[in-house]
């Protein structure tokens, strides 16, 4: 009976780490649906943006305040992963704080005082976010798309690492030796005289369930990343790794477009001509997109990496006065529309059935796109380089090539551009007038 | 006002230094053909061997693009870089930063590989080179802010070469609380400038004039045409018109320069 607990362990271990590897692959899978584009170009700058970006964090310090709180956090999180390591050999083999015999007092009491210091910090951290989000009337936090699941999310996530952390100062607080020790406690010594009037019993049980509850509460957080914004801390590594590396004013040339241009454009072109004998019948490429499948993959990963900060939103010219477009909202309405596309294809034996809908009009509305300028200051403002912009244009490309359905000036604008070759209606023979006025 | 064109050009058989490539703004609005004309008089003062394309320019295609008319946009192209190709050219200067960031990131891939510079660098080479030198007494000490053009700021990380030359006047620059990599739109890109805005409490372009207004200028910089219509409507709209003008960096250098 005494190997229990590391049985009862090593399942509740297997199960955490089973249904995370099952949510990873239907994640991949989505990330999947989307269009191809090659992301393998320039490794060395790719990796060098991830360092600084995901790992350094340079983007997130260009608001310093929520910057440093977030750098606490993430710090926090990285660092106490070795403490998540010892509990999960302690948990299998049986053993209590093996580390201290490997790696001897002085650096492992160095060690557990600086995750004691950390753990603190993170939940002061974590205090700050909470009344940042819920007291101080923060207007990016107030936006209409953060109102139900995104505010509790982002609560959840709050709670989660308050407790987590209490956890781990309780679990020091009682483990009576390591007190008695007096070795990296900086924090938990003054937790401990709060047990002073229990049993030794009492004490360890609670030393017990603390330490337990710690990893469980890990292994469901660790589960519950899948389901919210919090999928941030796994993908901002790979989404900085293969975001654009082009100059931001630079917009891709459709190729099937090109193809299509170059044909008409051909005098020896013959528009009639049949195709190649065995040539395959090829099914006209829709132009834009009106759905998450038209989207290529890295704007589908940007979906997913989203963490709803808003910073995007906060500078975006068009939100700043008023209008309804949110590059936030776009990002959300992208994630929340490939998760209702793949519950479609899991339910559907592995196809997509129709289900009627599209991300273009049941999510995202023509006015929000509409209303953009291009400017690129969500793109910029992305701690992540998440690239909004390039789902609103692709978003316009459908609307235009496929729809016909751009606002009434703008198709003015652009018949003035195919019969005089300027966006107002003046004579081409008049371009040079300003010479002699 | 002399300016030669490729055809004239290719008739004498010469190949000019560099095309100035003037676009629809340019060529046609009112506002914007100041900034053409005091332009050209930079390049007459430095002696630069330029042309323009005159009646055989057209439309880069921009804002069809911006709009999402790929088509639209690349059969422009196509036609622009059969002339560009058909003349050689091999150096653009232009002074519209949509015309200057599709030529140079989006004309490449469909045939239009050309050395391309908007004017605020074009004539910061000349005055490197001792071409061309800037008269800072005339606009001593005026108060001036510059509003960053997002097609050439953040879209090509352009942020120094307008800004050295407004430093060269002789003026005192301040920075709006927006500028360089978080500035604020104009509200015209995205062909915003041929529709009117979606439903919102506010124009762009008015938010955009109180940034600048902000820093108590007497003269707003721009360095883009589009910009400088959309800055300019918003200081009419803040009746501010008596007190504050909007130019575009090459007015200042021309008047400078007494051009």
């Amino acid at each position: 009976m005494q190997y229990l607990p590391n049985i009862l362990f090593a399942l509740t271990l297997a199960v955490g780490i089973g249904y995370f590897v099952m949510n990873v692959r239907k994640l991949s899978r989505n990330i999947k649906l989307g269009k191809d584009v090659d992301r393998t170009d320039n490794k060395s700058e790719r990796l060098k943006n991830m360092l600084m970006i995901a790992v350094g964090q340079s983007k997130m310090v260009k608001r310093p305040l929520s910057g440093l709180l977030h750098i606490i956090v993430y710090i926090g999180f990285i660092i106490i992963n070795i403490e998540v390591l010892e509990i999960i050999i302690d948990g299998l083999l049986g053993t209590h704080r093996v580390f201290q015999g490997i790696i001897g007092d002085g650096f492992y009491a160095f060690l557990i005082g600086t995750f004691e210091i950390l753990a603190a910090l993170v939940f002061v951290a974590v205090v700050v976010f909470w009344l940042r989000r819920n007291v101080s009337n923060i207007k990016r936090f107030l936006s209409r798309e953060m109102k139900g699941w995104p505010k509790s999310d982002a609560n959840y996530i709050i709670y989660f690492e308050m407790v987590l952390m209490t956890l781990f100062i309780v679990m020091n607080a009682t483990d009576v030796p390591f007190q008695q020790a007096g070795i990296g406690n900086p924090i938990s010594q003054f937790v401990a005289p709060l047990f002073d009037g229990f049993t030794p019993e009492t004490i360890h049980t609670i030393e017990r369930t603390a330490w337990w509850l710690h990893i469980v509460g890990i292994l469901i957080f660790l589960n519950y990343l899948y389901y919210s914004k919090h999928l941030h801390i796994l993908l901002a590594f790979p989404n900085t790794y293969f975001a654009n590396l082009k100059p931001k004013g630079q917009f891709n040339n459709l190729e099937s477009v090109t193809n299509e241009v170059k044909l008409m454009m051909d005098p020896d072109a013959d528009p009639y001509a049949m195709p190649a004998e065995g040539a395959e019948e090829a099914v006209p490429e829709k132009f834009g997109a009106s759905d998450v499948a038209d989207l290529s993959w890295v704007q589908l990963l940007n979906a997913y990496t989203c963490t709803e900060c808003g910073r995007c939103t906060s500078a975006c010219p068009a939100n700043l006065t008023g209008k309804k477009l949110s590059p936030r909202k776009i990002m959300m309405d992208t994630r929340d529309r490939l998760e209702e596309v793949g519950r479609n294809i899991d339910a559907n034996k592995g196809a997509f059935v129709d289900d009627g809908k599209q991300l273009l009009g049941d999510y995202i509305l023509e006015e929000e796109l509409w209303a953009c300028t291009s400017c690129n200051a969500c793109v910029e403002e992305c701690p992540v380089n998440i690239d909004p912009l390039s789902i609103i244009m692709d978003m316009r490309r459908y609307l235009v090539m496929e729809k016909s359905a751009a606002p009434q000036e703008l198709n003015m604008m652009m018949t003035n551009i195919e019969n005089n070759g300027a966006p107002w209606a003046y004579n081409q023979q008049d371009r040079l007038n300003w010479a002699n006025e | 006002m002399n300016v030669p064109t490729m055809a004239d050009m290719m008739a004498q058989g010469k190949q000019p230094e560099v095309l100035f490539w003037v676009g629809a703004a340019g060529s046609y609005d009112d506002r914007a053909k100041k900034i053409t004309r005091a332009f050209v008089k930079i390049l007459h003062q430095a002696n630069v061997d330029f042309a323009v394309l005159g009646v055989e320019e057209s439309s880069t295609g921009d804002a069809a693009k911006r709009a999402g008319n790929e088509f639209l946009f690349q059969m422009q192209a196509m036609m622009n870089i059969e002339v560009l190709n058909g003349y050689e050219v091999k150096k653009i200067v232009t002074c519209d930063p949509h015309s200057f960031n599709t030529f140079k990131n989006e004309y490449p891939s469909l045939g239009g590989k050309y050395e391309v510079y908007h004017h605020t660098q074009f004539i910061q080479n000349l005055i490197s080179e001792g071409r061309l030198k800037i008269d800072d007494t005339n606009l001593k000490g005026k108060r001036v802010t510059f509003h960053d053009p997002c097609y050439l700021g953040r879209a090509n990380e352009v942020y120094e070469s307008p800004r050295d030359l407004i430093r060269r006047l002789g003026v005192n620059l301040t920075e709006m609380k927006r500028s360089r990599e978080t500035a604020l739109c104009c509200g015209a890109g995205g062909a915003q400038m041929f529709k009117d805005a979606e439903k919102g409490d506010k124009e762009v372009n008015v938010l955009r004039t109180e940034d600048a207004l902000k820093t108590n200028p007497q003269i707003i910089a721009t360095g883009c045409p589009y910009c400088n219509t959309m800055m300019t409507d918003g200081i009419k709209f803040k009746e501010r018109e008596d007190n504050v003008i909007v130019r575009d960096i090459a007015e200042l250098i021309a008047e400078a320069n007494n051009l």
